[in-house]
């Protein structure tokens, strides 16, 4: 999720502000999250890169609204001499592809500079993935000599002064000691060489993904032509990224100059001609439930940007998000209005159903609050503490869990237990009860572990007897037989505690809390409790 | 009067022949216990027979070391004793012969001084006093045998040995005492100290039920008085929440369908065209489970997501890249309910069509706890599978829902999902803050998602609500750790909702 904000002031250049366009803002498909005197903040969802600048968002919103509709043209300009970049073999197994421009007649300002950075950022963050997919980098042409090369080299021969310090550095040091390089060093830190940008006088502009040179790589309000790289693997989101900026630019009033990409095959970039997608109008009807004609479609498309014609869809070379037909077909639903869809029901009988576990789970509730016992409702996870209390063997641990509970619960004695001992002030006695689902290592299993239904009762004072009158007559509503068999459980008195049997199954146990356990939770009183999986009674009720 | 005697309970007739007396002599004389007695005096203030008054005074009690010095002596009287068999001692000599801790001993030597009992010189300590003093009740040692006082009555001369003693280690404690007295009203005066007989009846018994002495009457009780409150057993207002969305789902004809906590990536994911680089697949976003891979479905579904995902399926174009089966088999703690619709969707047969299902239950995020994230919460999610299903039903269904749920004014806005196209939001007015908050998603499949699990691309259209942010509004939450905090006074205490 990408929230941006935007001038205001700026965004009526584009069109006017007032009530109710503001409020068409959410049915374009951005959330208006904050409208005041001085700004507007939406939401962009991933899908819309092209939408994070204010230049981007004015583009297509003026046309939804019906100003300046269909595709807009922008104006190319063929390379100039030397404006290629070499692409070297080198590189391919590392970081294999880049698509590059040339801007020139900028005006930047203050704003402006922070305004062209901060797009820059958000999509390293969103289409980007974190530079992983695409890292950009943006160059004073004047301080560059074009043309210019992507290749590898040996990290201990890459030496420059990266970004905003104030020494060389060579890349090792620039990976280990520059904000930048801690936080992207890794996406190629395992390479034996890294890529790099060289310009004719084989000065080293960058190192993509992680920082740019800071004689070549900073752009100051003086820039007014600038050199643009995207880098990554995924060629196609490297051109529509490229796109994004550089008509981001021009709409600033920047001139786009195109580059000899010299790879193999050789490409100019950036490309600007739209994507063509044919579509159906009948599809369309069917999916949206509409009658639209077929005179219907450009105007409505062209409210979304796009031209048709003879069932062709011109896509503007900056949307990222059009695979399939039914992504066109959204776009037209949206520029119908959503508030003019009308709500239909078909009538299609069917019978509501519940799943019968979860009958026989409701009815247990029943005959438990019968018996005045409270349900409580408990976290799925457990801290690695609380399993050491109960000598839990084998736990199933979470990966990098952010909170203090990492491992899958193992039965709900556990949880209870944490309950109770934050409940000690409550007055008693306390009866307490939740049925849950618990997990046990299974091999056999599509995930390698065993989900279970399980139910415990805790009541606290109490003794055995109290406790084993709950299990029995929970049993005998539900006219279920069991046997208790001696058996021991760690945590509970020896002698005080056994397993109940069905179907000559044990399905779990019941008896007294150590004392030496209740202290461990902080726990005052004596306790009782029954912990039962709930398989074997499932099976016993379904068969009744 | 007669009126009065009517409605007097046994206890309060009792302790009426003593009620002249003050509150220790009345339990005393009636033989009754303190909290009895105490009871028919409330009873009797809301008779107006008297009124009761409560005095909070701090009192001087005996600490724990108070307690053990009261019998066996003050440290500085026990090294007096000690001094004087071995007078002339050396500092550390005298200290380990009196076997007094270094506290103790620190502060006997000080008290000593203070009182000129004693003198140090070279290092040595001799008395400096004579024999009768020596012999001396100290006024700390008196003080602590008349223990309890109250600290506002206390004389000069306990005033002194208080202000050493309090700032000894646990020899004194204040604690709060509440004293209760009262004072008979115009009423009271006229009955206290006349012995009440009373004819009426008390309970009703299996003897009076038997042979009623007709003519008899029954005691009056005072039936507005309060009674201790008693609590029941009672559902989880989650549960009661949950049951509530599983009868407007089956009161809509759709059937329930249930699924496990824990998936592989991908039914998670990769069933629903979440491409592999997708963020939420890293481990900052979702659970994953250490050390165990899944095993993947049957290789024709497969082979089917693969090429959705790598060169795409039926005119889609896909994401184009080079989709990692390993991937897919990682192990997660589901993040949404629509692995399950997945599921439900690749056991499908055509001729169960049209069909509609519902599930409702537990997802989870690789979040931190605060007031309004949380790690697990409830998700419900309805599909219809329908070969005429449209993009106008989806929203008609979703309106319905609401209104079931009890939103009447809804806003169909656009949104975005990797797995459906059209996808939208409904957007519910909030009066209070006079606002649309988004609280419904909505979509129908992407033909990516349905051709590799229902063989052909019928339209499947799929809502669900954030089931908690509802519940937080029902129940008047407004930090998401109460729901699943578990107080039980609260739980006790928790208001019946009908709906």
């Amino acid at each position: 999720m990408t929230n941006v904000k935007f001038s205001r002031k700026e965004l009526e250049k584009h069109f006017n502000l007032n009530e109710k366009t503001i409020e068409k803002i959410s049915l374009f498909g951005t959330p208006l999250e904050k409208a005041d005197d001085k700004e507007i903040e939406i939401e962009v969802f991933p899908n819309r890169p092209d939408l994070i600048s204010l230049q981007g968002f004015a583009r297509a919103f003026k046309a939804f609204i019906g100003k300046d509709t269909g595709l807009k043209i922008y104006p190319i300009n063929k390379p100039e001499k030397n404006y290629s970049v070499k692409v070297d073999k080198s590189v391919k197994p590392i970081r294999p592809h880049t698509v590059c421009a040339i801007v020139k007649n900028i005006n930047f300002n203050d704003e402006k500079i922070k305004e062209i950075i901060d797009l820059q950022e958000k999509l390293h963050i969103t289409i980007g993935r974190n530079r992983k997919k695409v890292a950009i980098g943006i160059y004073p042409l004047e301080k560059i000599k074009l043309p210019i090369t992507y290749t590898a080299r040996d990290p201990n021969l890459i030496k420059f002064i990266p970004l905003e310090a104030s020494r060389e550095m060579n890349a090792k040091q620039i990976l280990q000691r520059t904000p930048a390089g801690i936080k992207y060093g890794n996406l190629i830190k395992d390479f034996k060489k890294f890529p790099v940008f060289l310009d004719a006088n084989s000065s080293i502009l960058s190192i993509p993904p992680i920082i740019n040179s800071n004689e070549t790589g900073k752009i100051t309000e003086k820039t007014k032509e600038i050199f643009i790289e995207c880098s990554g693997s995924d060629l196609n989101i490297l051109n529509k990224t490229l796109n994004i900026i550089v008509t981001t630019l021009a709409e600033m009033g920047g001139k786009i100059y195109q580059m000899n990409i010299i790879d193999s095959p050789k490409m100019k970039t950036p490309d600007l001609n739209p994507d063509k997608i044919k579509i159906s109008l009948e599809n369309a009807n069917k999916l949206l439930g509409l009658e639209l004609k077929e005179k219907d479609l450009n105007p409505l498309l062209q409210k979304m940007g796009y031209e048709y014609q003879n069932q062709i869809v011109k896509v503007p070379a900056w949307r990222t998000d059009i695979i399939h037909e039914v992504d066109i077909f959204e776009d037209i639903a949206i520029a119908y209005g959503y508030d003019k869809l009308i709500p239909e029901i078909p009538n299609i009988s069917s019978i509501g159903y519940e799943s019968k576990e979860n009958k026989i789970k409701s009815k247990i509730t029943e005959i438990l609050t019968g018996l005045n016992a409270i349900e409580i409702l408990t976290y799925h996870l457990i801290k690695p503490e609380e399993a050491k209390k109960l000598r839990i063997q084998n736990p199933i641990e979470l990966l990098d869990s952010k909170t203090e509970y990492k491992i899958l619960r193992p039965n709900l004695l556990i949880p209870s237990l944490r309950i109770l001992s934050e409940n000690i002030d409550v007055e008693y006695p306390q009866k307490i009860f939740e049925i849950g689902t618990i997990f046990e290592k299974e091999s056999q299993e599509e995930t390698g572990i065993k989900e279970k239904d399980n139910l415990i009762l805790a009541i606290t004072p109490s003794n055995f007897t109290t406790i084993k009158q709950h299990l029995d007559y929970l049993m005998n509503t539900l006219r279920i037989k069991y046997e208790i068999k001696e058996n021991t459980h760690n945590g509970l008195i020896d002698g005080r505690t056994g397993d109940i049997i069905i179907n000559k199954k044990s399905i779990g146990y019941l008896g007294e809390l150590h004392p030496a356990s209740l202290k461990k939770w902080g726990l005052k009183m004596p306790l009782g409790v029954i912990e039962i999986s709930l398989e074997e009674i499932y099976k016993i009720l379904d068969n009744q | 009067m007669d009126k009065l005697i009517e409605t007097l309970s046994p206890i309060e007739r009792e302790i009426i022949p003593y009620l002249n007396l003050e509150i220790k002599e009345i339990i005393k004389q009636s033989g009754r216990d303190e909290t009895s007695v105490l009871r028919a005096l409330n009873f009797l203030e809301r008779k107006e027979i008297l009124k009761i008054k409560t005095q909070r005074k701090s009192v001087i009690v005996l600490g724990v070391n108070g307690v053990y010095y009261l019998k066996n002596h003050l440290p500085e009287r026990r090294l007096l004793g000690i001094l004087e068999k071995n007078n002339h001692s050396i500092i550390n000599d005298l200290k380990k012969m009196s076997k007094l801790s270094e506290n103790e001993f620190k502060a006997s030597i000080g008290a000593l001084k203070r009182k000129s009992l004693i003198e140090l010189k070279n290092g040595k300590i001799y008395i400096n006093a004579k024999k009768e003093e020596l012999t001396k009740k100290f006024p700390e040692e008196i003080f602590l045998e008349k223990l309890p006082l109250e600290k506002d009555s206390l004389t000069d001369e306990e005033k002194y040995a208080f202000e050493i003693l309090k700032n000894r280690k646990e020899i004194i404690e204040i604690t709060e005492k509440k004293k209760i007295s009262f004072e008979l009203t115009e009423q009271g005066k006229k009955i206290a100290g006349k012995t009440i007989k009373s004819d009426l009846l008390e309970e009703v018994t299996p003897e009076i039920i038997k042979n009623f002495p007709r003519g008899k009457k029954f005691r009056k009780y005072d039936i507005k008085a309060g009674v201790p409150k008693i609590y029941g057993g009672k559902k989880h207002f989650v549960t009661q929440s949950i049951e509530q969305g599983k009868r407007i789902w089956q009161d809509l004809g759709f059937k329930e369908m249930s699924g496990n906590l824990i998936v592989s990536s991908f039914w998670n994911f990769d069933a629903l065209f979440t491409a592999q680089d997708h963020p939420v697949r890293e481990m900052h976003d979702t659970f994953f489970i250490k050390d165990i891979k899944a095993k993947l479905p049957k290789k024709e579904l497969v082979n089917k997501v693969k090429q959705a995902h790598e060169s795409g399926i039926s005119n889609s174009k896909g994401w184009n890249y080079l989709w990692n089966p390993e991937e897919a088999k990682s192990v997660l703690l589901r993040t949404h309910t629509t692995c399950i619709s997945a599921k439900t969707l690749s056991n499908l047969n055509q001729q169960d069509l049209p069909a509609k299902f519902f599930s409702i239950g537990k997802v989870f995020r690789n979040e931190t706890v605060d007031w309004s994230h949380g790690f697990e919460f409830n998700q419900t999610e309805g599909i219809v599978i329908d070969p005429k299903a449209n993009f106008r039903h989806l929203i008609g269904y979703l309106k319905e829902f609401a209104k079931k749920m009890g939103y009447e004014k809804i806003r169909i806005q656009p949104a975005y999902f990797p797995y459906t196209e059209p996808s939208i939001e409904g957007a519910i007015w909030n009066e209070e803050r006079k606002e649309w908050v988004e609280m419904l998603a909505a979509g129908i499949f992407r033909p990516e998602v349905t051709i590799p699990l229902l063989g052909t691309n019928i339209p499947v259209l799929a809502w669900g609500p954030g089931f908690d942010r509802l519940m937080m509004e029902a129940n008047k939450i407004k930090d998401l750790r109460d729901l699943y905090k578990n107080d039980l006074k609260q739980l006790r205490e928790k208001r019946a909702v009908i709906k």
